[in-house]
This record gives C-alpha cells, structure tokens and sequence, in this order.
C-alpha cells in the first residue's frame, strides 16, 4: 500500500505578485495514508489542501492527484472532484434543504444516481456517522456538531478516496470537539487517504501516520507523531509545539 | 527561504482548458451584443433616411427660437441652442441643490424625530413618512403647483408678509440687495472667515489636547464667518441698496421674483425625498448597536458627548451611501418639472425635439447631462466610503 | 448537615404601574417639561384646526353631482360629487362607456393573482400556470376582437384607449414580472469572472440607475420606433412596457446581487467540492438562498415601479394620473375642482402602496424567522 496517490513536486503558489504563499512544497502521500498538517496561521497549511481538488491553483510545479494532473483543464479537475472529499471549517451546508437533500444533492445530480438509490447511500453515510435520525432536519436546527459530522458524511456519500479536512473542529463548542474527532478517527481506520489541518494534537497523536509541520509557506519538518512531538529537529518545530502544547 | 516573484503565466490552448472556455464564452458574448447593435444601428439609419430625418448635433449652433420662463443667465430666444440647454442645466442644479440642502435639514429632523420621547412627535413624524412615501412624486408635484396657482390669491391682492415679501399666483417676490463689486467681496471675505474658523478649530482641539480645558468653538467660527463677510463688504465699498418688491394693480414688480413652477418643483421636491431621508436617518442611528451607548455611559459620558462622538460618526458611515443615492434620486426627479412648465434641461430638450425632430440627440444630451451627474456624485461617495470604513483585518 | 430546603417566593405585583394606559401618557407624552410642554402645544394645534378640516373633508363637503352646489361650497366644503361624476373616467381612462365591465373584471382577476402571489402557501409550480392563465384573460378580455387568433365576440379595443387603474396594474405587474429574469441574468453577469460580460452588465446598470426614468419613456417612445426594421411599427402600450422592464430590471439585478454577496463564499466552495457545475449551483444552491434574502427588496421595487407608472402620462398613455386629467382638462365645469380628484387619486395610491409595504415588512420578519435557530 505505498503507491504514491498525491505528489506535490515543487508545488509553488502566489497571491498577487507579492505574497509567496506556498514555497517549493515537495510532498508525496501514499494510498491509504493520515497526514495531519499543524503550524501558525498563515503559514499555508489550509492553501495547501485546497490545492489539492483546485479550489485555489498553484502557479508553479507538477501536482497530480490519483494519476492525473492538476492543470486548467475542465475535464481533470471534474475527474479529481469526484474521487476528493472536503470537509470545511465552516461546514458550509446547504440551509435551504434538509440533510438529507444535502447528500443526495451531489450523487444524483452530478453522480446521475437514481433518486431512491442516493437516499439509501446517503442514510447509510448518516448511519456511519451516528445521525441518521436526523435526516429531515434542517441544518440549522442541528447543533454545530452535529453540523460537521452531516458534512462529512456529505463528503463521504461520493465515495471519496482521498478526503480533505480543514481545520473541522475550530468553529465548534470544546463539548462538541470529541463526536467530530470520534468519527474521524473510525474513518482513519477503515482505509481512505485523509490529511487533516487540525491544532487538535491529540487527534494526531492517536491517528496520523505522518505529522507535517509547515511555516510561512515551507514545509518545516514531517515526522512519525512520536518522533515529532517527543524528538522535534527543526528550532522553529520545538518553539511551536512549546506554545501549542504549553496550555 | 527568500519570496521570489510569480513566473509569467503560460496559457495552453486545449477547448478543456478553464480560461480558453471563459475566453470563448465572452467572444461569443461579445459577437452577440455586436451584432444586436449593429441590427439596430442599421435599422435606425434606414428608418431616419426613409423619413428624411436629419442627424447629427449641429443643430446645437442654430438659434433655439424660443423663450425660457426662468433663466440664472441672459438668455434671448435668438441664442442658439446649446445656450438654452445650458440655460435648462442650471435651472437643474439649482433646484437639485437648494432641494439637497432642505432634504437633509427637514429629513434629518424627521429621522430623529421617530425617536423623540413624545409620542405625539413620533406619531407625526411616522405618519409624515408613510403619507409621502406612497404617493408618487408626480402626482405631488401636480399638487402642489395646482395649490399654487389656484388657491393662492391672484397677483393683483398678493399675501404680504411685513409689506415687503409677497405670495400670489404670480409667485414670491422678496427683496433682494442689488447686486454690486461689494457682495462679492463680501462673499470672499465669508470664505476666508470660514477658513479662519477652521484654523481656530484646530487650535483649539490642539489646546484641549495639551492642557484639558476644552474650548468653545461653534460661536467663535460663526463670528469668523460673519466678522469676515463685514469686513469684505465694507471693503468692497459697503453698497446697500435693496431691490425691494412693489405690490401694483395686477401684479407685484420688483425685488427677486421666484415662479410658482420653482416653488412647486421644489416644494413637492423636498417634502417627498425627505420622508426617504428620514427613513435612512432612523435607519443608520438605529444601526448603531445599544451596546455602545451603554458602554459609553459606563465611561461617564454625557448625552451629548455620547450622540456627537460615539453614535453620530458611525451613523454616519451607515447613512452616508443611501443617503448620496437620495440626492440622485431628487436629481433625477427634478426631470419631472417638465410636467409643470418649469424649464430644467428635460423640459428644454423637450421643446427642442418638438421643434428640431433630433429625438436621438437631444435625449443623448439629457442622458449625458445626468449620468455625468450621476457618476461623478458615486464615485466621490466611493472614495469616501472607502476613506471613512471601519478598518479590519 | 441537613440541606435547607429551597423556600420559593410567590410572585406579586409590581408597586408602581408601568404598564397600562395612564402610565403609557405618562411616560410617552408628559416625560419631561419639554415633551409636555410639545404635547399642549400641538394638542392645541390639532384642536385649531382638525374641526376646519373635518368639515372640509367630510361634515361640509358635497356628495352631490351638481358643479352650481359644489362651487358655492368652494372654501368651506370639499368637492366629491367631482369624483362620483367622474369616477369611471378615472379609473378607467377612454375604454368605452358600456364595455368598461371588461377592465373590471380584468383588473379585479389581475389583484387577485397577485395577492394569490403573496401567500407562502401558494408557491407551488401551478401558481405559473395561474399567471399564464390570468395574464391571458387579462389580455384577451381587454382587447376583445380577434385575440391570438380566436374571435372573443367581444368588440375590439385598441390599446390606446386602455387606460386608467388597469393600465397601471397592469404595467407595472408586467415590468416587473419580465424584469426579473432579466435582472437575474444581468446580477450574475456582473458577478461573473468575464471581464467582457461583468462590463457589459456594469455599463447596462450603471448607464439606466444614472438617468431619470423620464429619459427612458422619452427613449422607448422616441427612439424605439426607429430601431425597428422600416415598415414595422410597434405599440406604443410594448414600447412602454419595454422600457418600464428595463428601467426596472436593472434597479432589480443591483437588489439581487445584494443578496448574492450576501450567500457566504463556503457554499460556492462546498458545491464545487462536491463537483457540482457552474449552472447546477446557481440554480440549486446560490439562487434559491439569495432570492428568499432578497423578497422584501424586490417588494420595495415593486412599489417604485407602481408609483413609477404615474410618468407614463408624459408620454401620453393615459393611466390613472393621465385619465383623471383627461377627465377634468375637457369639462369646464368641474375644472376647478381638480385638488379633489388629485387627493381621490392620491388615496388611491396611497392604499395600494401602504398596503404593499406592510406586507414587505411581513414577509421579511417571516422568511428571517425561518433562517435564524
């Protein structure tokens, strides 16, 4: 299982012409691997990931996803769509329709699924999440949560094989912190390619395989969590994990 | 590692690529609108020659032929025709400004009036607003003029206000000071009192600043003001002669006459936008959350200090764009006036396409006339809007 | 130790009232010395003058159709009999004295449909057969004679004599109707990344918010007629329709993109992850949410456009500003009694477009009910 599925060589991005925001990102994540990606905010870490389905596009490099590239063309970024699933911090679910219409959305109009076979994927997906009772609420009526944890199985009825998370716990209630976490961590175990943006060490520590450090568009350092939380090299890595780590 | 700049961008022309779509969307877009002008161009150009329709502006050098009601400058009907159209733009902005100047002032007091602690004011203030924002503006100003030239008493019996002021069907009539080199300095004068009054504002805030004690500053920059403008008029020669109005036998001669069409476009004018601006008025100090006045009095703040420096400056960022899109809107509703015979730019272009037949280029010259206005009004809101935003991160 | 148990304090009334009529004057009318003072001096006022115009109005006025009795009551009493003589005329324009039953149950079947419109319930994909069906009467009953190819058996109108209260129902129904596709298409163009079609739409907006309306009707009725091909004439009643639209929609795509910025840019992201196309999220995702934000909005033009109408008399169509001039500029005997047909035509307005903006603010507490928790 360490055939590459994301490779990121050289990977550089700018906003305007002043702010280099991504800075010669060499990277490579095999099938079935948990990345999580910690650092200061700013330092890229969420400009990373987004380019990795193209909602934001790197200027420089080669970055190829699943085999294909990355490019400007229509029919590749529909191809990397498909097969990656995002999870934002902000949720970002349809108000207007119910939870259950928020899964069954993308299967049937862009999966061109029938609709009665969406609804059983989409109950199933609530299931592995722990909500299926709350399919004809509307999301706003859920707790923030409860919230997340619909839009991951949003992200999951698609049938991902890579899945984005970023930064899913940071808008939410300390209370509601674990549900998330929880479903996260039963999704690492059955074998999809995640890389999370989190500042939740914990989660790290139990689930990554390979936690990346980046600051101020590098990738600083990556290591196994044992080694970088017990072992940091880089000066920059002990002083961040010092003020994280410190309350 | 040290920031490089971006590489150039290298387009590949591949009909999947996203940009080359966008590229093809728009030069499809753009042959559309192209060819939807070029069908009415051609149109027009074929319906003008099968009607021996003539085009082109130099209509505009030729005498105009008629008469204008109301001019600010002399005007014969000889004059050619650009000279009636600058005639019709300042009879615009002098209704448009005057009107801005009383729509604020009476719009202001409305807005703030809905949150009087007497119920009868808000009542009255409330009811001011619904009753002259549904009616439509036209209809108000047919009113008013109606009201003007019917129930008002002939000129021959005028109301008089002092024996020097009259109202009548044939207008106001007020005395007014025979213009001489004098007024003008004196207006100089009340400049240069202005910008001493601005100078003292300045000391004084710096004196307050340095030392605690604060200073009075709004009669000390009206005595700026008023101690400026005498000194200019004496200076220019003191000249105080009055052109005062005489009511005679049928009419009343004399003094600076204001037409019934004025009074009326201006009356209808304010008292309809004002309801509007008092609605924005209320809007913006309501937008102010609660939470800043109570925290204002938590540091001791009196009411007055409260209103001028805490709730009045970010009203004011909320009031200014809506209340900018009024005056537009009193601007363009002035073009109603050609309802009523007073002679702004529309009523004059009106007459000129009645008498010329070039209805394409006098309606382009009415259009430029105001989207000019228009423009130039938005884009000074803009920058100021921009100047004046609460910065954020 | 034993826990104290928890002793609970009944509940009594307040000392001093705060609530109730007496203590309501209290505070809202004699508050302080200067509200109270305020308080006498425009009660004193009212009782000055509200019997004067009581009697005016109402006590002294005349009902009757007789111009000898209404102009020996000028000054003292208001002139109705003006409106009871004249009121076909005014609310019906020149549509002939025996059909005006048509313009009646036209318009009455066109307020309907719209208040129909304005219930939640009704928002169901039948509501556009209703239009279609309404708007066909409308047109069908109005002009009569051969109507899209079918012989109504009722005499033929043409739409210059059209006039009066169902001019401008109907004027400004339609406008607005055909105003919002437009206005849609135009608030995402200028929304679009195109350069091409952002400026397009930005020119189209900015060109019509910067000019009176007037100019347009001037345009539509002047300009028009010339852009068609020779030998082609158009109605003048489309011509001002035309322009009325586009006067609208461009006012309309401003209030739309309001409410598309106002949709947070996640959902655009979310339905791009989820690999949905450019068309497929307008439609089902940015539209649906921007268009519920925006109803009280495009509510508010409704009322401009309705009042708006009132211009069509400039350009010679006889609506109900128009009619009642007609009405009055050709009879000498009841001409001077136009300050009471303005004021009959003024409350007509004024209840249809109070009653619009009610329901506006209605409709907005409502549809904000319904997004907060």
């Amino acid at each position: 299982m360490t055939e590459p599925i994301i490779t990121f060589d050289k990977v550089n991005k700018w906003y305007g012409n002043n702010f280099h925001v991504l800075r010669d990102i060499d990277l490579v994540v095999t099938k079935g691997e948990r990345i999580v990606i910690c650092g200061p905010s700013g330092s890229g870490k969420s400009t990373l990931i987004r380019c990795i389905n193209r909602l934001e596009e790197h200027q420089q490099g080669r970055l190829a996803v699943d085999g294909v590239e990355l490019t400007d063309d229509v029919k590749a970024i529909e191809k990397i769509r498909r097969e990656v699933g995002m999870v934002f911090q902000q949720f970002n679910l349809f108000p207007h329709l119910t939870v259950l219409e928020n899964l069954t959305l993308a299967p049937m109009w862009v999966g061109k699924m029938p609709r009665k076979e969406a609804e059983e994927r989409a109950m199933l997906q609530l299931q592995r999440v722990r909500i299926a009772e709350q399919a004809q609420k509307y999301p706003l009526q859920l707790s923030g949560g409860q919230q997340q944890r619909v839009a991951i199985a949003r992200a999951l009825c698609l049938t991902p094989k890579i899945m984005l998370f970023d930064e899913p716990t940071s808008a939410l209630d300390p209370e509601m912190i674990k549900e998330v976490l929880d479903v996260m961590t039963e999704l690492a175990g059955q074998g999809i390619t995640m890389i999370c943006v989190t500042h939740e060490m914990g989660f790290a520590k139990a689930v990554a395989d390979r936690v990346i450090f980046m600051d101020q568009g590098q990738i600083v350092e990556e290591n196994s969590p044992h080694e970088f939380f017990n072992n940091p090299r880089s000066d920059r890595t002990k002083d961040f994990l010092s003020k994280i780590l410190g309350h | 590692m040290t920031p490089r700049p971006p590489p150039a961008t290298r387009r590949e022309w591949s009909l999947r690529s996203r940009a080359v779509r966008g590229m093809l969307y728009q030069v499809i877009a753009i042959g559309l609108i192209v060819l939807a002008g070029w069908f009415l161009a051609h149109n027009t150009l074929e319906n003008m020659r099968v009607r021996g329709i003539q085009s082109g502006f130099d209509f505009l050098g030729q005498p105009a032929g008629f008469d204008i009601g109301e001019t600010l400058m002399p005007y014969e009907s000889s004059d050619p025709y650009w000279k009636a159209f600058a005639v019709g733009v300042l009879n615009t902005l002098r209704v448009a400004i005057i009107g801005i100047i009383l729509t604020t002032l009476l719009g202001t007091l409305l807005g703030v009036g809905r949150f009087s602690r007497n119920a009868i004011v808000r009542g009255l203030c409330y009811g001011y607003v619904e009753t002259f924002r549904n009616v439509p503006i036209l209809l108000q100003l047919l009113l008013w003029y109606l009201l003007l030239t019917e129930a008002l008493p002939d000129a021959g019996s005028p109301l008089s206000a002092f024996g020097i002021a009259f109202l009548s069907k044939g207008g106001l009539s007020l005395p007014a000071p025979v213009w001489a080199a004098g007024h003008g300095w004196g207006l100089l004068g009340a400049l240069a009192g202005a910008a001493g009054a601005w100078w003292y504002a300045g000391r004084a805030r710096r004196l307050f600043e340095a030392t605690g004690k604060p200073r009075a500053v709004l009669l000390p920059a009206i005595g700026f003001i008023v101690a400026g403008a005498l000194v200019g008029w004496a200076a220019g020669g003191a000249p105080t002669e009055w052109r005062v109005p005489v009511s005679g036998e049928t009419s009343v001669t004399g003094g600076a006459e204001v037409t019934p069409e004025f009074i009326a476009v201006l009356v209808g004018l304010v008292l309809y936008t004002s309801s509007f601006v008092a609605e924005v008025v209320r809007a913006g100090i309501q937008s102010v959350p609660r939470g800043q006045v109570e925290a204002a009095n938590a540091i001791g703040l009196q009411r007055g200090h409260t209103m001028r420096l805490v709730i009045l400056p970010q009203a004011l960022r909320v009031i200014i764009p809506p209340i900018t899109n009024q005056y537009l809107n009193l601007t363009k509703n002035s073009s109603l006036a050609v309802a009523i015979g007073y002679p702004d730019v529309v009523s004059i272009s009106n007459t000129a396409i009645n008498q010329t037949g070039r209805a394409v280029e006098c309606i382009a010259i009415i259009m430029a006339v105001y989207l000019f206005t228009s423009l130039s009004t938005s884009g000074f809101m803009n920058w100021y809007n921009n100047r004046s935003a609460i910065k954020e991160r | 130790m034993a826990a104290d148990t928890f002793q609970p304090i009944a509940p009594r009334t307040a000392p001093v009232r705060t609530e109730g009529l007496v203590p309501w004057i209290r505070t809202n009318l004699f508050g302080d010395p200067m509200s109270a003072v305020t308080t006498v001096v425009l009660a004193a006022l009212f009782l000055y003058a509200l019997p004067g115009l009581a009697n005016w109005l109402v006590f002294k006025a005349v009902w009757a159709t007789n111009p000898e009795t209404c102009q020996a009551a000028r000054g003292v009493g208001a002139c109705w009999g003006v409106v009871v003589e004249k009121f076909r005329i005014i609310i019906f324009g020149r549509y002939p004295f025996e059909q005006q039953w048509r313009p009646e149950i036209a318009t009455l079947a066109m307020v309907a449909l719209l208040i129909v419109s304005c219930i939640r319930t009704f928002w169901r994909p039948w509501l556009v057969l209703l239009w279609i069906g309404v708007m066909l009467l409308f047109f069908g009953l109005m002009s009569g004679g051969r109507f899209l190819g079918i012989d109504t058996g009722l005499e033929a109108v043409s739409t210059d004599r059209w006039g009066g209260l169902p001019l401008t129902i109907m004027l400004a129904t339609l406008s607005i109707v055909f105003a919002f596709p437009i206005a849609v298409l135009v608030a995402l163009g200028r929304r679009s990344k195109l350069p091409a079609i952002k400026t397009f739409c930005v020119i189209y907006v900015e060109l019509i918010r910067g000019v009176p309306l007037i100019s347009v009707l001037f345009m539509a009725s002047f300009m028009f007629p010339l852009f068609m091909p020779p030998g082609v004439s158009i109605d003048v009643l489309l011509r001002v329709l035309v322009g009325i639209t586009l006067f609208a929609a461009a006012y309309m795509a401003e209030i739309v993109r309001g409410g598309l910025q106002a949709i947070p840019k996640g959902q655009q992201e979310a339905a791009d992850t989820l690999g949905l196309t450019y068309w497929q999220t307008q439609r089902k995702i940015i539209l649906p949410q921007a268009l519920a934000l925006v109803v009280p909005g495009i509510m508010n033009n409704f009322i401009s456009i309705f009042k708006d109408t009132s211009l069509v008399t400039i350009v010679s169509l006889y609506e109900l500003t128009g009619a009642m001039g007609l009405a009055l500029n050709s009879d000498a005997d009841w001409r001077p009694f136009k300050i009471e047909a303005y004021l009959f035509i003024a409350a007509i307005y004024f209840c249809f477009c109070f009653a619009m903006s009610r329901y506006s603010l209605w409709i907005e507490k409502r549809l904000n009910r319904s997004t907060t928790r």
